[in-house]
């Protein structure tokens, strides 16, 4: 598998980290449902899958990553710092 | 007075020839590593570039030269191998000295691209990466950084500690080559 | 036997080699298959499971039957292809799977028993008493069924791994794949074309076409020559693309020296190749059928175009008088060329009765079948039915062509099945299932030269236009394009056993009876029969074993369907995946700069994570690691001991957010500290347990150094870089590892200030000084940092200066310790005087600890978020009865702690349902005179001074201990202010 970072270009599976669903961590600072969904429910969706890896052994950048758990396809890769920076 | 000398883990362990395949230990006058702050970053690195001898380096390139070269690390950080530079302030990067928290290692010779192919899982090949290009990578287990710095010469830089490991795995590998 | 003017070996020399410690000769070029049939060999194996003598099926890496083992003891490889292997000076095969001889084996008494060794035989006998599945029923099967063994030995040869690179892989050098490599290669693309065989040519090797008037091994090497001038293109012969994986990522294997009598020490037996191909060309040919008839397993029954074969390219045949069986043209072929060769065809058997035999140089049985053979070790005579009826016929060879499959494989490892075409009566590859990967010629079903040649430069025109290349104008050479006229014939339905499966030894009846017991399902008689499951993967057996189970269902081929194809294609080593996983391989090892002084101090090393630690240092006279364990405790305690903490993880933080940075990635106040000051700190996960713990120093306003465990120093690491880029990405902050740049030495003891004084160029006290003060310090010309922290609970410093004078710091500060008293402890040491002062680990971090269990809650902040702050605060994690870290020490007889042993009630049964936790930590403190250890123990807070059992159930150990502060030593903090 191989994933096309925006700095690096595409390498090899080997230099990225996994660390799985990329969610919007909740505003609240008390414990809440909307906690729970963060930290621990998962979908496992059987299609396009909106995830959080890093190229640990490259440019050490965050990655958020499309991928479809079907087809394996590769889709949109996008630097996090800069995602969240245009949301916000 | 206690007078403390310095010494490299490599100091017995390079240089080492075998078949078409030189590896030889450089030991830089510094290492500085420069991660440009937001201001900076912003502004293209207009002020950042002032004071440095080089350009900052966009990403997977190098500037400058031997003795003095400006190497892209990472998504925030580039090093400047070479005397550390003298006017840069904290107002323009995080500034970390790193002169002894990596060693470099050259390769060089007909077959460094074929000893490479056997550790790296990028292609390092000369029409696809060309002299002042740069790339972090892996280098069997480790985590690297390779320059080219010439029509047959990469520089490697690991963290110090790793410094061994990365000389059994490029005498493994320049071995492997050599035998075929 | 040779044929003259045959075949492309060198003749003029002679290879020595031996098959079952008889010697033999071949030439340069010959496998073991043809050199053994050169030498009229025709057994060489023994089958699966009814141990059936076998010969040589094939002439390519499908061999189902001639399976061998190469060399002895280390080098030892068994299961080795004969059709593969090529032979050398000195080669060394011996037979598999018979047991005494080859010609003698015993086990072919089970040959008799086939009635009752049939599918599923083993799951129904086997079953009764349960206590002889391992001891008695495993080691007879194991003896009885099965392949080569391994040597017992470890592996001498070398393997390596390398990666490649590439616009376009080609998958096979015949007609389509040279084609497809000239096309895409004169474009200007970066090709890499590989084929398994030891010469380029695919087909063209095994047959005698003409090409433009000439033989067409004349074309290939023009081809050939053209491509390897041409600087971009990579050619790799004896190369198997063994698997397709995600984004263009392929692997292979490449025999480097299997085929040489001397290879270089150093040389590889085999290289792992990872290539990765933007765009991928399969041309990997096509796999003649056998025919299921009954009896079709004797030595020298063959394929029809591996006789072809070991005629055109190593100048053999395996008989002197043939018979050709088959229901397509291209069996004629076979016919033809032993004929021209002059070699008596006794019978060209077609089971097709619409075809003209007019111009036919030997005698054609039309719409006639093969119902039976006979022979001992090798076939003497067949059995036909003819029109007219059964005809005994004397052969020494028969030659059978079932039709021919694509090489459909590579293109499903992606997922999906390939398609059943009914004018082909074979799978050809689904378009839609491997993404990247083109098929052409024959892996495409297009089996005629012209048309693979064709499809060749087509599949490569549609990989330049997607590279956005411009394609070449590819003129074609002048050849024949042979259809391959073929009535399907799956099965000859007479008495006695067709062989489907000949690895595993499955007939057609195994598959009737799995279809009666239930097992209708392709995948379910798959698992039932073990068809397609021998080293072979069904290349040899799938079709034909999916036509008799669609016949037995009554319904088509293409409704029952096929199996789920999976990498690899062909059997790869274990050796070969592991390359460059053995010795120091297998994962790096970082070194201390105190390390080369260290081990030539004796001092036994431990890997911990991967930094190698000295675990003690023996002096003279001391035999049991306690002893210097014991010495170096009480030499820190009493006078000054210097330990390498340079592995403990160094972080630089940068940047205006900092301080908030700091704040939010620790559950304590750090924005609150003050320049030169250090402040120990504990991180939370986002789930609101313990991650790690360390030390903070702020070196300037906006410059942070904090330290980690030498184990989590990456974890942090990451997780830092996720907190800035992910959830904080509007923060000012850089994060560097500083780890390697600086050498630190922990000097403790009463006397650390006195020892640090005599190498230092200006004095440190306790006013430049205090406890969790932290400086510059200058010795010689060389500039350090001194933080006053303590891991010992003594009066106690790390130094740090740049790594390269590390070794000689490492020196200095031994030099000038010993007439104090004092010198270097390890790990054994460190850990009995973090014990004493109840100092945490990761064996307490474990993952599932809270602050509060700790001991630490009362430390957090309560006024600003930090990571884990709302986590922490659930209900599960603040409960009072959860595990919290105690002290415990022996109360009774019996003064041994254990680590890992579980807690009890006193008079509680020392079962699972009364657990109360476990010890996390020992070590006996020559300080206490006593073992001492740390624990976690439910709601242990309140249960401080009453006992609890520690019950080991490993060692078989029962202690009574007493519950206790885990600060046993100088509880007051008065030695460490010192």
């Amino acid at each position: 598998m191989r994933i096309n970072c925006p700095l690096c270009g595409e390498r090899d599976l080997r230099e990225f980290y996994f660390k799985g669903t990329k969610l919007a961590c909740p505003d609240s600072e008390e414990w809440g449902a909307d906690w729970d969904d963060y930290l621990h429910n998962r979908d496992n969706p059987a299609g396009v899958s909106q995830e959080l890896w890093q190229h640990v052994a490259g440019c050490g950048v965050w990655l958020i990553v499309m991928r479809d758990t079907v087809s394996h396809v590769i889709g949109r890769v996008a630097v996090a710092k800069d995602e969240v920076r245009d949301a916000g | 007075m206690v007078e403390l000398t310095a010494n490299s883990p490599l100091d017995l362990w390079l240089p080492i020839s075998l078949g078409h395949c030189d590896i030889s230990e450089i030991i830089p006058q510094g290492i500085t590593s420069i991660s440009p702050f937001k201001a900076n970053k912003n502004n293209n690195y207009t002020e950042l570039n002032a004071v440095l001898p080089h350009k900052y380096p966009n990403a997977n390139r190098a500037t400058g030269k031997d003795g003095n070269r400006l190497i892209w690390m990472s998504h925030d950080t580039a090093f400047l191998i070479g005397p550390a530079p003298e006017k840069i302030t904290a107002k323009h990067a995080a500034i970390v000295d790193q002169s002894d928290g990596w060693v470099i290692v050259r390769v060089a010779g007909d077959d460094s691209e074929k000893v490479l192919a056997r550790l790296t899982p990028i292609d390092v090949r000369a029409h696809h990466f060309k002299r002042g290009y740069t790339a972090r990578s892996m280098i069997n287990h480790l985590n690297v950084s390779i320059t080219r710095v010439g029509a047959n010469a990469f520089d490697l830089m690991v963290m110090r500690s790793f410094a061994r490991t990365l000389v059994e795995d490029l005498t493994e590998a320049m071995k492997t080559v050599a035998a075929r | 036997m040779r044929v003259d003017g045959y075949g492309r070996i060198d003749r003029g020399v002679t290879v020595p080699f031996s098959f079952d410690g008889k010697r033999y000769c071949g030439h340069p070029g010959d496998t073991l298959a043809s050199a053994l049939i050169a030498n009229d060999v025709k057994l060489i194996g023994r089958s699966f499971k009814y141990h059936r003598p076998r010969g040589i099926l094939t002439a390519g890496s499908e061999e189902p039957n001639a399976l061998v083992t190469i060399g002895q003891g280390g080098a030892q490889t068994p299961n080795m292809r004969a059709t593969m292997q090529e032979i050398y000076t000195g080669l060394e095969a011996r037979s598999q799977n018979a047991w005494p001889s080859l010609d003698r084996d015993l086990l072919s008494v089970n040959d008799l028993f086939q009635r009752f060794l049939s599918a599923g035989f083993y799951y129904k006998t086997f079953m009764w008493p349960r206590a002889f599945w391992e001891r008695v029923y495993e080691p007879i099967i194991r003896r009885s069924a099965g392949l080569g063994a391994l040597s017992g030995v470890p592996d001498l040869a070398k393997y390596d791994k390398a990666y490649g690179h590439c616009d376009v892989l080609i998958i096979g050098a015949g007609p389509a794949g040279l084609m497809a490599a000239l096309t895409a290669a004169r474009a200007g693309a970066d090709v890499i074309l590989v084929d398994e065989n030891a010469e380029m040519g695919g087909r063209f090797l095994f047959e005698n076409q003409v090409l433009d008037g000439a033989p067409a091994m004349d074309w290939v090497a023009d081809v050939l020559e053209e491509l390897v001038t041409m600087g971009n293109v990579r050619l790799m012969t004896r190369t198997t693309v063994t698997g397709v994986y995600d984004q263009g990522t392929y692997g292979a294997v490449e025999r480097v020296s299997g085929h040489l009598d001397r290879p270089d020490i150093d040389a590889p037996f085999e290289t792992f190749w990872r290539i990765s191909a933007r765009h991928g060309i399969l041309a990997a040919g096509a796999i003649e059928r056998p025919i299921a008839f009954p009896m079709n397993d004797r030595p020298n029954i063959m394929m029809a175009s591996a006789v072809r074969s070991y005629l055109h390219n190593f100048g053999v045949v395996a008989g002197q008088r043939v018979a050709v069986f088959g229901n397509n043209d291209d069996a004629h072929r076979t016919a033809q060329d032993l004929v021209s060769a002059g070699v008596e065809v006794a019978a060209m058997i077609d089971s097709r009765s619409d075809i003209s035999t007019d111009a036919a140089d030997y005698p054609v049985y039309r719409g006639a079948q093969v119902i039976d053979t006979n022979g001992r070790k090798g076939i003497e005579q067949i059995s036909v039915q003819t029109q007219s009826g059964v005809k005994q016929i004397n052969v020494d060879c028969l030659a059978m062509s079932g039709g021919w499959n694509p090489n459909v494989h590579l293109s499903c490892h992606l997922g999906g099945k390939p398609i059943w075409n009914d004018m082909l009566n074979a799978f050809v590859p689904d378009p839609k299932n491997a993404a990247g990967l083109q098929v052409a010629g024959a892996a495409a079903g297009i089996f005629g030269t012209k048309g693979a040649m064709k499809s060749g430069i087509y599949r490569a025109k549609l990989v330049l236009d997607a590279l956005g290349m411009k394609a070449p104008s590819m003129p074609l050479p002048i050849t024949g394009d042979e259809a391959l006229e073929a009535t399907p014939l799956w099965e000859v339905k007479a008495k006695g056993r067709a062989w489907v499966d000949f690895a595993n030894d499955i007939t057609t009846k195994d598959i009737d009876l799995a279809v009666r017991e239930g097992f209708g399902s392709v995948e379910h008689m798959k698992r039932y029969t073990t068809q397609g499951m021998a080293p072979d993967q069904g290349k040899n057996s799938n079709i034909n074993a999916m036509a008799v189970l669609s016949d037995a269902m009554g319904q088509s081929i293409s409704a029952t369907g096929t199996t789920t194809f999976r990498p690899p294609f062909a059997p790869v080593g274990l050796s070969t995946l592991g390359a460059g996983g053995v010795g120091q391989g297998f994962a790096p090892h970082r070194y201390m700069t105190s390390h080369d002084q260290t081990v030539e101090m004796a001092a036994p090393m431990v890997e911990t994570g991967l930094w190698h630690r000295p675990l003690y240092f023996p002096i003279e006279g001391e035999t049991k690691w306690r002893e210097s364990c014991d010495r170096e405790v009480r030499m820190v305690r009493e006078a000054v001991g210097i330990c390498d903490v340079s592995s403990l993880g160094k972080i630089d933080i940068q940047g205006k957010d900092a301080s908030q940075f700091i704040d939010f990635i620790y559950i304590n106040r750090m924005s609150s500290l003050k320049v030169g000051r250090v402040r120990y700190g504990l991180m939370l996960r986002e789930d609101g347990f313990v991650m790690d713990d360390g030390t903070c120093a702020r070196l300037a306003a906006q410059q942070f150094l904090i330290t980690t465990t030498t184990s989590a120093a990456s974890q942090v690491m990451q997780h830092l870089e996720f907190v800035a880029q992910v959830l904080k990405p509007e923060w000012d902050v850089h994060i560097s590892s500083v780890t390697d740049h600086w050498a630190q030495f922990a000097v403790a003891g009463p006397k650390a200030r006195d020892l640090i004084n005599q190498i230092v160029n200006t004095q440190i006290n306790n006013d430049k000084i205090p406890f969790m003060g932290c400086g510059k310090i200058k010795i010689g010309s060389v500039e350090g940092r001194v933080f006053r922290i303590s891991f010992s609970g003594e009066h106690a410093y790390e130094i740090a200066v740049p790594a390269r004078f590390g070794a000689s710091l490492f020196e200095q500060l031994l030099h000038h310790a010993k007439p104090m008293g004092g010198g270097a402890y390890g790990l054994e040491a460190l850990n009995v005087l973090r014990i004493e002062k109840g100092f945490l680990t990761h064996a307490e971090i474990n993952g599932r600890v809270t602050a509060d269990d700790l001991g630490m809650g009362k430390i957090a902040k309560q006024d600003i978020d930090y990571i884990g702050k709302n986590a922490a605060m659930r209900p599960g994690l603040t409960r009072t009865e959860r595990m919290q870290m105690v002290g415990l020490k022996p109360a009774g007889a019996c003064k041994m702690l254990t680590g890992g042993a579980h807690l009890f009630e006193v008079d509680d049964d020392a079962s699972r349902v009364n657990d109360l936790g476990h010890v996390t930590s020992v070590g006996f403190s020559p300080t206490f005179g006593t073992n001492l250890a740390i624990a976690l123990l439910n709601n242990g807070f309140a249960r401080i001074g009453e006992q609890v059992k520690m019950v080991d159930h490993l060692r078989k150990v029962t202690t009574i201990c007493e519950v206790c502060d885990p600060v046993f030593y100088d509880p007051e903090g008065r030695r460490i202010r010192g």
